[in-house]
């Protein structure tokens, strides 16, 4: 029960920072039509900028700062790269996209080592929030949990309640029409690639330190939010915060389950070789993601939640 | 015999807004059939739901004596429908001539062959060149389709339609965009091409439709009003009301 | 109206070549070089099957090589172990299979869809077989992968595959079939349907093909040639490791493809030459030789979409009608900026890994031959002048070299207006 409890909220901030991602993926996709490969790079650079700054001025700072710079930096992509290869079509926006997410990977090679850095959370942070029965719960948990649950009133409230917003949620559901009413405008494209740029940066800040910060974070992460967008459906925002809490909980419960395929088919009866009954859920964990999409891709192509083909 | 083409209370719904409201046609062997109507009567809609295109709401659609309701638009292609598009609709960076090819392929047999050397194929290339001749394309065969001029285009969309030897060809608009001598042309490529075919064309010009029609059917908001020879839809009290009625007027 | 002929010359050219390499340049260095440049030609020729040919964008492509080549190499090992007898020579006929069996099975869940989702979900597939590796230690052999030995089986004609240019030749063969094949593929119906298929996949519903099968059957002949290409990387390297299998191998493919060009049939061949050439060269001088490649390739995304294929196409009628001189010094002025402005950025690179990896600084850098203080900013000054300078330089001399293009086209145009037969080929069949 305890174990039960700890996870869940584990898994929901886990599911959370996801959907931090997946929404500006979604977003992104949604508006302009491309995936944006680099996004999970965008991510990365949010925790080594947030690194870097609170080593210079402190955590609080950064909090602010490395969103604002890879808000900066997404706005660049876009204007100079996406803008340019637009019209070669969307395999070439998709190639940049890829191609991005190497030299961002390399980049940091370059600037930040191979090694994961030593980005910390904040002193003040640092205590227990609370107990569940034994186990304390840390608070920086609770905050990743309050900022995500923030960021996920700002972008609903952005969404509904100006007019930039109404425009990019009527393209998500009618893209050809806002832009015969003329509000394609490009300032529309950079703005909502710099915003989903910025909630990456976010999930980054905030990423980073609770998990670790290595260059090897924007591929893991990556495919994983690849996972949410298609097994939520693509374009969908509310199919990507369930899919995303529902990863979030997958990949957090199964690490921690030892039951492994012989408990499996002991409980009918079967024998199996070894090899195939020695393997646990936990070890079948990194697997988990990919085996729910290829299910929803048999099963419902469109995702739990889309409407679209393609 | 039973008819080319029929379809029973077809209907078709986007959300709550119904466009095609029932349709009842019976096109029959070896005629030509004009579909007429005001702008969004909902004419290319029924041929996107007769060549399987969108899925019907509800009704029945049958090609030669067989049920096509919801089959996938190459199921019914191969059961002998073939139709073209108001909006040019080719592959733009294929040759004339492979454009044309590609459309043969499965009316000899070829189906998914990765084993046959595709310019051996000896009756795949006349059937292609024939093709291409009639619609007049034989100086730009080795053109990119993407490439050509906009008239030329629309006799290569012909050429793609009929290329398969389907012989119920539904054409949508085949005149659309053209000026006067173009469209002359295009009509004089329809006549030909239909000969000993049964066709069924959604057109605009008025001329066109009654110099080439067997029959004329007018929709009129998603609903076939009248259905007759060229005189009696021209004697009709609704249709002049509904449609002739206005144009005279302009 | 006949069919392209592209005559048999460049195979026969392709044919000598392949022979003589080996003999021209004998180190053994270059004979692994010819032999990794092989083998990515079959593997980058199976990936632009699907990019180029049927517009499927994989990122998922090594799976099909990976596995093949895991097959193989236990398959070496079993015989090594006296478990049954199969002739090495053939060994990348079951590398073919077992690629093709795998992409009947994967094939099927990814060509489900098309376009962008296509792209997501041969990632989520690679992944998941990249994930599934750590499942099973025995198969995947963990960290240190799968070690084998060649020189096991029948020997034919005292063929043992012992030395490394036995091997050479059995991969240039197998890599000249592997071509053909390929490029008889593109002239059959399927081959060319792929290609409506990619054109207008809705219009091919509308001459009676199911484009999703064509996808399929592409897919699954795409992966038979990558996993030939896996068993020849089993034989040649005798080791097979998870990174054959994963995101950054199917990357690479996709690299080599791009770069060379995927509108053509030739063009990932170049990519794969010159892919593999950069690697093996770079990664011995720098390391931070995946920067460069892929900053290399951004470029090309930006400025020359259709890889370098494209720009050999685009010379083509300037070469043809003897005006391609006339362009030559627009290019060689241009030349002199962007080598400035790219040893400018080099440096940059080099210094900053420098700093980096010698903790801030510390000890002599050499950097092209010449002796830096990566502490001092003179050095850092110099190499961002360097970059100005070339950027400035080449904004400078781009329109001379475009103002000698209007002047070619125009020449190619009044040519084609005397001559229209030659312009035309094949008129009124």
């Amino acid at each position: 029960m305890e174990f039960f409890l700890v996870q869940l909220l584990n898994g929901l901030a886990y599911g959370l920072l996801l959907f931090m991602l997946s929404s500006g993926l979604t977003l992104i996709f949604s508006m302009m039509g491309v995936l944006n490969f680099a996004h999970a790079s965008f991510y990365m650079l949010g925790a080594y900028f947030a690194y870097q700054c609170s080593k210079w001025l402190g955590f609080w700072p950064a909090l602010v700062v490395a969103p604002l710079l890879v808000a900066g930096i997404g706005a660049l992509v876009e204007r100079f790269g996406l803008r340019t290869v637009h019209k070669f079509g969307h395999v070439a926006e998709l190639l940049l996209t890829f191609g991005l997410a190497y030299v961002i990977e390399e980049i940091v090679h370059l600037v930040w080592g191979r090694a994961a850095v030593d980005y910390q959370i904040p002193e003040a942070l640092n205590f227990t929030a609370f107990h569940i029965l034994t186990s304390s719960y840390p608070a920086y948990r609770v905050f990743m949990m309050a900022i995500s649950i923030a960021m996920l009133i700002g972008l609903y409230l952005g969404l509904t309640r100006t007019r930039v917003g109404l425009v990019i949620q009527a393209s998500l559901t009618h893209p050809e029409m806002v832009e015969a009413l003329g509000h394609n405008v490009p300032r529309v494209f950079m703005l909502v690639f710099a915003a989903g740029a910025a909630l990456a940066g976010l999930a980054g800040v905030i990423g980073g330190n609770a998990f670790v910060t290595e260059p090897g974070m924007a591929a893991a992460v990556g495919s994983i939010v690849f996972v949410v967008v298609v097994f939520g459906g693509m374009g969908s925002l509310l199919g990507a915060f369930i899919a995303s809490l529902l990863i979030g909980m997958v990949q957090t419960f199964s690490v921690g389950i030892d039951y492994s395929i012989g408990d499996l088919a002991g409980l009918f009866g079967a024998q199996i070789p070894e090899q195939f009954a020695s393997i646990t859920l936990a070890r079948m964990a990194p697997m988990l993601p990919y085996l729910l999409m290829v299910m929803m891709l048999v099963m419902r192509p469109k995702g739990l939640m889309g409407t679209r083909e393609t | 015999m039973s008819a080319a083409l029929e379809l029973k209370q077809v209907r078709k719904s986007f959300g709550k807004t119904a466009i095609i409201n029932g349709v009842n046609l019976e096109v029959r062997q070896g005629e030509r059939h004009a579909i007429i109507g005001p702008n969004g009567a909902g004419k290319s809609t029924l041929f996107n739901l007769i060549s399987g295109r969108f899925a019907l709401t509800s009704g029945s659609i049958s090609l030669k004596g067989k049920d096509i309701t919801n089959h996938a638009p190459f199921e019914i292609n191969r059961r002998g429908l073939s139709r073209s598009f108001q909006v040019t609709n080719i592959f733009p960076k294929l040759s004339v001539y492979e454009n044309v090819r590609c459309a043969v392929l499965w009316s000899q047999g070829h189906k998914y062959s990765f084993w046959r050397h595709i310019g051996k194929l000896a009756s795949v290339r006349e059937r292609a060149e024939k093709i291409v001749r009639e619609i007049g394309l034989a100086h730009r065969a080795d053109t990119l389709a993407g490439l050509l001029s906009y008239a030329e285009q629309r006799a290569l969309e012909i050429g793609v339609t009929i290329a398969g030897g389907a012989d119920v060809i539904l054409l949508d608009e085949p005149t659309a965009g053209m000026s006067h001598s173009e469209t002359e042309h295009a009509v004089a490529l329809v006549r030909q091409i239909s000969e000993g075919r049964t066709l069924v064309i959604v057109e605009h010009d008025m001329g066109v439709v009654f110099s080439l029609a067997d029959r004329i059917s007018v929709l009129v908001y998603g609903e076939v009003i009248a259905t007759g020879t060229p005189p009696e839809i021209r004697a009709n009290a609704r249709v002049q009301e509904a449609y002739l009625g206005t144009a005279t007027h302009e | 109206m006949s069919e392209q002929r592209s005559g048999i010359t460049p195979w026969i050219v392709t044919i000598a070549l392949a022979i003589a390499l080996p003999l021209l340049f004998n180190k053994g260095f270059s004979l692994s070089l010819f032999c990794q440049m092989g083998i990515n030609i079959i593997f980058a020729l199976s990936y632009n099957m699907l990019l180029g040919q049927t517009g499927m964008l994989s990122f998922g492509h090594a799976v099909y090589f990976g596995l093949a080549a895991y097959f193989c190499a236990h398959a070496l090992n079993a015989m090594g172990q006296g478990a049954f007898s199969f002739p090495v020579t053939l060994l990348p006929l079951i590398g073919g299979v077992i690629g093709l069996l795998f992409g009947v099975v994967l094939g099927y869940i990814t060509t489900k869809r098309s376009g962008t989702p296509f792209a997501m979900i041969s990632l989520g597939i690679g992944e998941l077989v990249a994930a599934g590796s750590q499942m099973f230690p025995d198969f995947f052999g963990g960290e240190a992968g799968i070690s084998t030995n060649r020189v096991v089986g029948p020997k034919a004609l005292g063929i043992s595959y012992g030395p490394q240019i036995q091997v050479y030749y059995l991969i240039a063969a197998w890599a000249l079939l592997s071509a053909i094949a390929m490029y008889a593929f593109t002239k059959t119906p399927l081959g060319r349907m792929a290609n409506a298929v990619r054109d207008n996949a809705e219009r091919a519903q509308f001459v009676g093909y199911d484009p999703q099968r064509v996808r399929y059957l592409v897919f699954i002949v795409a992966s038979f040639f990558a996993g030939v290409a896996g068993a020849l990387s089993a034989i040649n390297f005798e080791i097979v490791t998870v990174e054959n299998v994963g995101l950054a191998a199917s990357g690479f493919v996709l690299f080599m493809a791009f770069m060379g060009g995927t509108g053509s049939f030739y063009g990932p061949v170049i990519g794969a030459i010159l892919v593999t050439f950069l690697q093996v060269a770079l990664s011995g001088y720098t390391k931070a030789w995946l920067l460069y490649l892929g900053l290399f390739f951004l470029l090309m995304v930006l400025f020359a979409p259709g890889g370098i294929a494209s720009l050999i196409e685009l010379h083509r009628p300037a070469w043809r009608a003897r005006q391609l001189g006339k362009l030559l010094p627009g290019y060689v002025a241009l030349l002199v900026p962007v080598l400035i402005g790219f040893a400018g950025a080099v440096g940059l690179i080099e210094m900053i890994y420098f700093v980096e990896t010698s903790g801030g600084g510390e000890g002599e850098m050499r950097l092209l031959g010449v002796s830096v203080d990566a502490r001092q900013p003179t050095a850092w000054m110099v190499c961002f002048a360097l970059v100005v300078i070339g950027v400035l330089g080449f904004r400078q001399l781009r329109p001379h070299l475009l103002r000698r293009w209007d002047d070619v086209t125009l020449a190619l145009r009044a040519a084609e207006t005397r001559a229209p037969s030659a312009a035309v080929p094949g008129v009124g069949t």
